[in-house]
């Protein structure tokens, strides 16, 4: 009998003579929980069902932890300056602060280390296979999962081990979106995303356009500001940009002061285009276009210096690209702007390549699941999601609590049946609940949530399951 | 452990941090590593990381076991801060803890034993050693008054609450030493005192760390019957050693509770 405390690699010759469906031998792991990737939602996914007494085996691609916020990886999308846009409170695992002596704001630098101590601290590595990936997850009977994996690359043989539950902490921001334009294979200029921009020297003394309003697209904007000799910054639609502090102290803790009295959306969002208008102001004066939509509904962007380096003309607003010359670039107003190197920082989409769309109700495969608090699949009640939401704040403490969860959940099955039967129903009714106001709909607002109306729903959840 | 009490939303925490303050830590550290969990020591309100520094953190390290003590803000050689709150001294003690390269068995001792109850609740730590805990209440008023009213009634109106040599030591420790360490002790902040009389009971600890809870049944500033009601919490029985004062960590007979802390740390299992 395999134990869930042990943690050697998962052994075929040791292992009961359990066969997939292909009659391949599959190492049976007992009780233990496989959690796909080490990035923080990962290594959280880890460290809290190890605290909840599970087994667990880790499968990372590379050879670190940290996942996104490693430099090092291939699919690491952070650049050179990349900050934090949540301040520290908002962005740190709630029972692991970060140290005082950091800024309000760290550099992802920062952020690296802090999962590197997160994972020493808690003894996390003994449970990762670094420099393996995993290729497939089938579901088998009795709610348990087949996971297949092999070396980081293609080499090796494949090896199968069944588990008593997966987690898929694979990330959402490595697999680039990439929008079409008419004439973009004819254009002579550079083109890339932003996921392969890293320095700022990229773009020095080259004419560079931007496309994308997103923070990553604003920061890059802001650097093409510094380094190039001119920067165009094309947006779909106008934006709000929130400067990072506000009366002396960091927006969110601000705008948090309110969600904790229970200031109503509308109130909220009165505040909010109030102290805009004091502190950044009309921006349509500076060529931008009006917002179309009201803070709130869209992925908040905070960033004090792109209407900073737009007064200094720095950054040239533009509008839509229609298409592309060869040698220039057609606007949505008929403009044509000539730039040597175009970056779009057009967003990521969810992909889980290793799982069977339909495991997740997407059989469109468009990575679109359908989920209940973005994590809990109907009908599969061993396997949750960690971390795909896109919050108007920090992710980490989101994904902290939406493992404890699933820990408390597989506790639940063992020793309250009853409970977790109930908890799969829910699963099943409210399957596609958003935690939000109205939003704009776009491919990455999907899965945007309010952290403050996420985790209540967590709280809420966490209680139907264990309370009296 | 009921969900009930489980608080995610910390919405006032949140947009309201505790502002960051100096602390000093001291260390004791083994020669050779051998995979022993660190331990914080926390003393109690007016005592610094000192107190522990006299005998206990090498004592510790000598057996193997990574020694931190933390002086909370306003004591010892850490950043003065008169306004100083329960909820600022457990963030410092979650800030070292966080900071070991290690999940840390977090040990406090009088009020510090009350500060790490409140920070068991942010951080899981690997086990908890509540050392003659004083955690507030009516009853350790009217016996702190009983004894030394002169030292005891200043605090109730937010002066220094000073405890004198009777309640912190037996008459084994000689009266020199005795003077010494009563000279060094400081004060907590204010709003920190009078947190003992009217606080909210500390939530439930995270990570559902195994907590021994020890003292002396002659301790002239905690009852006994704290010492089990407090035990009882935590779901034990404290372990006693008669004869012993309120500063075990400094009395004659020192070595005592700290080889029953580290023996206990040897055998549970949950805190390795």
């Amino acid at each position: 009998m395999s134990t869930s405390t042990d943690h050697g690699r998962p052994d075929p010759e040791a292992t009961s003579p359990a066969a997939n469906s292909d009659g391949r031998p599959v190492s049976d792991r007992g009780d233990t929980v496989c959690v796909i990737g080490a990035g923080a939602s990962g290594l959280t996914a880890i460290k809290n069902l190890r605290e909840h007494g599970f087994g667990v085996d880790c499968y990372e691609r590379e050879t670190g932890v940290g996942g996104a916020w490693n430099w090092r990886h291939d699919r690491s999308p952070v650049y050179a300056s990349t900050h934090l846009i949540s301040s520290k409170p908002f962005t740190q695992f709630p029972d692991f602060p970060m140290p005082d002596s950091w800024p309000d704001y760290p550099h992802h630098g920062q952020v690296l280390s802090y999962f590197e101590r997160y994972a020493d601290h808690f003894d996390l590595r003994s449970h990762i296979w670094f420099g393996t990936e995993v290729i497939r997850v089938q579901p088998v009977e009795g709610d348990r999962w087949d996971v297949t994996t092999r070396s980081t690359g293609g080499y090796g043989p494949e090896r199968t081990a069944r588990y008593a539950a997966v987690v898929i902490a694979n990330g959402h921001n490595w697999s680039p979106k990439l929008p079409r334009y008419e004439g973009l294979e004819q254009f002579r200029g550079e083109i890339m995303h932003a996921s392969s921009y890293k320095d700022p020297a990229q773009l020095r003394g080259k004419r560079v356009l931007v496309v994308g309003a997103g923070n990553t697209g604003c920061d890059i904007a802001v650097e093409a500001a510094q380094q190039a000799s001119r920067c165009w910054h094309s947006t779909r639609r106008g934006y709000w940009y929130a400067p990072k502090y506000v009366l002396g102290r960091p927006a969110d803790q601000v705008n948090d002061t309110l969600l904790a009295l229970r200031v109503p959306l509308r109130v909220r969002q009165w505040l909010y285009h109030w102290t805009l208008r004091l502190t950044v102001g009309d921006l349509t004066r500076f060529g931008l276009p009006k917002p179309d939509h009201r803070v709130y509904e869209t992925h908040p962007i905070a960033n004090s210096q792109l209407v900073y380096y737009v007064g200094h003309g720095g950054i040239g607003p533009v509008p839509d690209v229609a298409r592309f010359h060869p040698y220039a670039v057609e606007l949505a107003d008929g403009r044509e702007i000539d730039p040597e190197v175009v970056v779009f920082a057009t967003g990521y989409l969810p992909r889980f390549e290793f799982l069977d769309a339909s495991v997740f109700g997407d059989s469109a495969g468009a990575g679109r699941p359908t989920l209940w608090l973005n994590a809990f699949t109907p009908g599969h009640p061993t396997l949750a999601v960690a971390g795909l939401l896109q919050p108007d704040s920090g992710l980490f403490t989101l994904s902290h609590w939406q493992t404890v969860l699933f820990a408390r959940l597989l506790q639940a099955r063992r020793d309250r049946p009853e409970r977790a039967a109930a908890f799969a129903q829910r699963v099943r009714d409210r399957a596609g609940e958003r935690y939000s106001g109205p939003v704009k709909e776009s491919s990455r607002h999907w899965f945007e949530v309010g952290h403050a109306d996420y985790l209540r729903a967590i709280q809420r959840a966490l209680v139907e399951l264990e309370g009296k | 452990m009921s969900t009930s009490e489980l608080r995610i939303m910390r919405g006032r925490e949140w947009s309201r941090p505790v502002r960051p303050a100096r602390r000093e830590v001291l260390s004791a550290v083994p020669e050779l590593e051998e995979g022993r969990p660190p331990l914080l020591f926390v003393p109690g309100f007016g005592h610094g990381a000192w107190a522990f520094a006299e005998h206990w953190l090498g004592h510790a390290a000598s057996r193997g076991f990574p020694a931190y003590a933390v002086s909370l803000r306003g004591h010892g050689a850490s950043e003065p801060a008169p306004e100083a709150t329960l909820r600022a001294y457990a963030h410092d003690v979650v800030q070292v803890a966080a900071s070991l390269p290690r999940q840390a068995v977090l040990v406090g001792h009088g009020a510090g034993a009350l500060v790490v109850a409140h920070a068991l609740a942010r951080y899981p730590a690997r086990g908890a050693v509540l050392v003659a805990p004083v955690f507030g209440g009516w009853g350790v008023l009217g016996a702190a008054l009983r004894r030394n009213p002169a030292g005891t009634l200043p605090a109730v109106f937010g002066g220094p609450l000073r405890l004198n040599r009777g309640q912190l030591f037996s008459r084994e420790l000689p009266d020199e030493e005795a003077r010494r360490y009563v000279g060094r002790l400081g004060r907590a902040g204010r709003r920190a005192q009078w947190a003992l009389l009217g606080e909210p009971e500390a939530e439930p600890a995270v990570g559902a760390p195994p907590v021994l809870v020890l003292g002396s049944p002659d301790d002239r500033v905690v009852p006994a019957s704290t010492l089990t009601r407090v035990a009882r919490r935590y779901g034990s029985a404290p372990l006693l050693f008669p004869g012993m004062g309120h500063d075990l960590m400094l009395d004659a007979r020192w070595a005592e509770p700290i080889d029953a802390i580290l023996d206990w740390l040897e055998k549970e299992p949950a805190a390795h």
